[in-house]
């Protein structure tokens, strides 16, 4: 399990659950979960189309996130939100199944892409992710009061002359920038849970934003390194443990919070 | 003539038994979505009618492990994933989201089990392919009835709580004072919605479901504002993307790079993203048209022709 080979393995992973733990905290605070999901997955088109034209598959997902990110963005100005991000996602994959219907040998490379492969993850994906993660950890630091501004109380948030749209373009981007780095690792379809999973439970603790980001990032760390070593003993896709030990964690914060609750309630009565 | 004729429509088109059923079922299935998903766009609830489309090819896959009809694994994992979202608090704005995610997450956890399960029991790789992308070209014929019965069930239950759902949707306060069951409602419609979209994704794949569930009612939604109204003009919209979608796909075989077709799911999500576009051009001029008209009138009740105009409402 630690093995030369599965070294690159854990630094990925790692480097996932870290990005995924901090950008997911902000995106469960802003209720963006549909475009988290909605952004990765619709880069899986991008993978596609670098297969397709024999060029790196971090590339094509990088362009098309960061596409995705600003079409959203762009569409939501004009009508809906959710709207725009369905019909940007939709969009996305449909480009998607085009390129995949025009390259021949790749219906196995999809499974990999979608939901993860565990091993070989080769050495040189680990400088671009590394890059990546620090420019996302960078632009959190930067969006970092403008975001909490913008999500907890709007008005004040405009007030001070912070412009919504702005921000939330630049929030959807490090979302992009966070999913193109994720894919060797927990698949386009599951970085999304990596982000609500950990940060939802992280939140039903703390209230402390610092606190809840700290403990979000801790969580993901221990999902992601859990489902690793189950995924090499059993053999079964990493992207299963990842997806369901999320809502689990988030399941059982819910039930502890219940029972403090009802427990405060009871020595007050 | 029918030289244009046999350029836009291929020669053997209409002959085709897979075209035939691709017509007849896209065009079921675009009413359907059409006219539930009015409500899904008036309710802001895309993102849970996306995921239950995404989670119930868990139930695809499941069912296509155990061998049994994958309709039945659709609907019966989209309606305990909509159980679910409504347990974890999709109804409460603030928790819809997370909801929803969770849901979304778990369902696409066990869908990445069940389909490695497939791939590694069958070894056909190709059953992740189709469970998530889908194609209106391999529709099987014994299925039809079986589709247009469950189409013509939630179209039925949709008209049946038509009233409330609108109250509730627009005004769930006003609803509740009403004596509307608004919680209800809302669990209510969640099944619709899960029901409606698993059919869809069974037979078009997740990507048109969702494609068909909001771009249509919100290309309807921008040219009318009566729900009833939109309803239709949705599903018109949807039927015209989708039989456009099928031309488009059968004359694509014609076309480079590969000598097979290009994906029909490609056409119709791109006809769709274009009615949507279109829509928004043609509302920006209508408004621009009712604000130059209003601005005229405005001018008139300046100069004391026309004193009870009120340019607001435009």
């Amino acid at each position: 399990m630690f093995s030369s080979f599965m070294v690159n393995t854990w630094i990925a992973a790692s480097m996932v659950a870290v990005i995924a733990g901090v950008v997911g905290f902000f995106v469960v605070l802003r209720g963006s979960a549909f475009a988290a999901h909605a952004i990765p997955h619709g880069s899986f088109g991008g993978a596609a189309g670098a297969v397709l034209l024999g060029v790196n598959t971090i590339l094509g997902l990088g362009i098309f996130a960061v596409g995705g990110a600003l079409g959203i963005g762009w569409l939501s100005r004009r009508g809906r939100h959710d709207v725009a991000t369905a019909l940007a996602l939709v969009l996305m994959l449909g480009l998607g199944s085009l390129f995949l219907s025009f390259s021949v040998e790749y219906a196995g490379a999809v499974y990999s892409l979608l939901f993860g492969e565990v091993l070989g993850v080769p050495s040189y994906d680990l400088l671009p992710m590394a890059g990546l993660g620090l420019a996302c950890i960078l632009a959190i630091a930067i969006l970092y009061r403008p975001l909490l501004l913008t999500s907890i109380t709007p008005e004040v948030a405009e007030a001070r002359g912070v412009r919504p749209g702005r921000i939330e373009t630049g929030f959807l981007l490090v979302v992009a920038l966070a999913s193109t780095m994720t894919v060797p690792v927990v698949g386009v379809l599951l970085m999304f849970s990596l982000m609500i999973g950990p940060a939802a439970t992280a939140r039903s603790f703390t209230h402390n934003p610092l606190w809840a980001i700290a403990l979000s990032v801790a969580i993901a760390l221990v999902i992601v390194w859990f489902g690793i070593a189950v995924a090499y003993v059993t053999d079964y896709p990493v992207g299963f443990f990842v997806g369901t030990l999320g809502a689990v964690s988030y399941a059982c914060a819910r039930f502890w919070a219940g029972r403090r609750g009802s427990r405060r309630v009871a020595t007050t009565a | 003539m029918s030289g244009l004729l046999n350029a836009i429509f291929a020669p053997g088109l209409f002959a085709s038994a897979p075209v035939r059923a691709a017509v007849v079922v896209g065009a079921v299935v675009a009413v359907v979505t059409g006219a539930v998903g009015v409500f899904t766009v008036i309710r802001s609830q895309a993102f849970a009618g996306h995921a239950l489309g995404e989670v119930g090819s868990a139930g695809g896959s499941l069912a296509f492990l155990s061998g049994t009809n994958p309709l039945w694994g659709y609907m019966g994992v989209a309606v305990i994933a909509a159980g679910l979202m409504e347990v974890l608090g999709v109804h409460r704005p603030r928790a819809r989201d997370v909801a929803t995610g969770l849901v979304l997450g778990a369902g696409l956890g066990f869908a990445a089990l069940f389909l490695y399960l497939d791939t590694t029991s069958t070894s056909t790789t190709g059953v992740t392919v189709t469970i998530l992308f889908g194609s209106l070209f391999t529709i099987s014929q014994p299925m039809l009835p079986n589709i247009v019965v469950l189409s013509a069930v939630a179209l039925v239950l949709i008209a049946s709580c038509y009233r409330m759902l609108l109250l509730s949707s627009l005004s769930p306060e006003l609803a509740a004072v009403r004596g509307v069951p608004v919680r209800a409602v809302a669990i209510a419609y969640l099944v619709i919605m899960a029901v409606a979209v698993s059919l869809a994704a069974e037979t078009i794949g997740t990507i048109l479901a969702t494609a068909l569930l909001v771009g249509p009612p919100a290309t309807a939604l921008r040219l009318t504002k009566r729900p009833g109204g939109a309803m239709v003009l949705a599903g018109l919209v949807g039927v015209a993307a989708v039989w456009i979608g099928i031309v488009l796909a059968y004359d694509s075989f014609y076309w480079p790079p590969v000598d097979h077709g290009w994906p029909v799911s490609f056409f119709v999500v791109a006809m769709v993203v274009v009615f949507y576009l279109g829509s928004g051009a043609v509302a920006a001029l209508g408004r621009a048209r009712r604000s130059r008209r209003a601005g005229d009138l405005g001018a008139l009740s300046e100069s004391g022709c026309e004193p009870h105009v009120d340019a607001d409402a435009a």
